[in-house]
């Protein structure tokens, strides 16, 4: 029993040295989750866009984000999304990577 | 690599001698996601370029929706990036069902050990006070698949596009489906005259 707790507990361990993806694993609700559930609940806005939406307008965004100009001013909607929605920021954050990257 | 404008891009993709751009683009985009991919464990070489021809593929079914308000390498880097995501993010969660993250009415979403042991007992009792209030209006408030989508991406994590193959919908209705249900619980706890300042200062670090 104790093996195996520790070994999943290792395997936790190591997960979170090689990816800052999160991975299916058995997690619990913890006190630093909890504060940004309650932060996403009450910041929720009527026009918030949705992810095809925020997906539409990245390519302008992220080009005004590397020259330096305010996007965020430019595409507020843009950006409220990018701070609620994990998976687009995720892809928002790989993409500038890459332009970066080519440039 | 040869410079293109966006109208040379789309011109020589769609002419007669495509050869060459195609072979730029793909090269491209394959140098791209290699940066894009790299916090991804396991992505070597041959996964970067197969994805890169999916993404390849993608752009070029895509042209006509290109609005030419960046340049089309951004554009196509973009649907490439999504791409490679999409894809790595089902095969990270191929396995696991939603059962398996089990979000079933009786699931205790606000355990008492969310409250702080280290807090003064003042607002120990306001801890307890919140996390009931909230497990008590997401279990009244929220439809079923509410409930289930809420704690599938926001406990365990579980990607938009990934819960939303499983529900049967797409990433867009169950962004709205989220964002209704964030709206009911907000609508829910200012109605009993929590204010965002105080829930959030009661979890204070």
């Amino acid at each position: 029993m104790w093996m195996k707790q520790s070994l999943n507990k290792l395997r936790q361990i190591v997960r979170k040295m090689f990816s800052n993806h999160p991975t299916p694993s058995d997690v619990a609700l913890d006190r630093e989750m909890l504060r940004k559930m309650i932060q996403e609940i009450m910041s929720t806005r009527p026009d918030e866009i949705d992810c095809g939406e925020c997906f539409e307008e990245l390519d302008r965004f992220a080009e005004m984000k590397l020259a330096g100009k305010n996007a965020a001013e430019a595409m507020p909607l843009v950006q409220d999304h990018l701070d609620r929605c994990a998976n687009c920021r995720e892809v928002f954050e790989a993409l500038l990577a890459a332009l970066r990257a080519v440039a | 690599m040869t410079e293109r404008t966006n109208q040379q891009w789309l011109t020589a993709l769609q002419g007669p001698d495509r050869d060459e751009a195609l072979a730029d683009l793909r090269t491209l985009l394959v140098r791209g996601l290699r940066y894009a991919l790299a916090s991804w464990p396991n992505v070597d070489e041959a996964t970067v370029e197969d994805l890169a021809q999916d993404a390849l593929l993608r752009v070029l079914k895509g042209l006509d929706s290109f609005r030419g308000e960046s340049r089309f390498t951004t554009w196509a880097q973009k649907i490439a990036v999504n791409v490679a995501f999409t894809e790595l993010r089902r095969r990270r969660w191929q396995d696991i069902s939603l059962d398996d993250l089990g979000a079933s009415q009786d699931t205790d979403f606000m355990p008492d050990t969310l409250v702080d042991p280290s807090a003064d007992p003042e607002k120990q009792a306001l801890q307890r006070t919140l996390l009931d209030t909230l497990s008590e209006v997401i279990a009244t408030e929220l439809t079923d698949k509410q409930r289930q989508a809420l704690v599938a991406v926001r406990i365990h994590g579980m990607p938009l596009a990934e819960v939303a193959r499983r529900m049967g919908t797409n990433r867009n209705a169950l962004y709205k489906l989220l964002h209704d249900a964030r709206q009911r619980l907000k609508k829910r706890i200012l109605a009993q005259g929590l204010s965002p300042q105080d829930m959030l200062a009661a979890f204070e670090p």
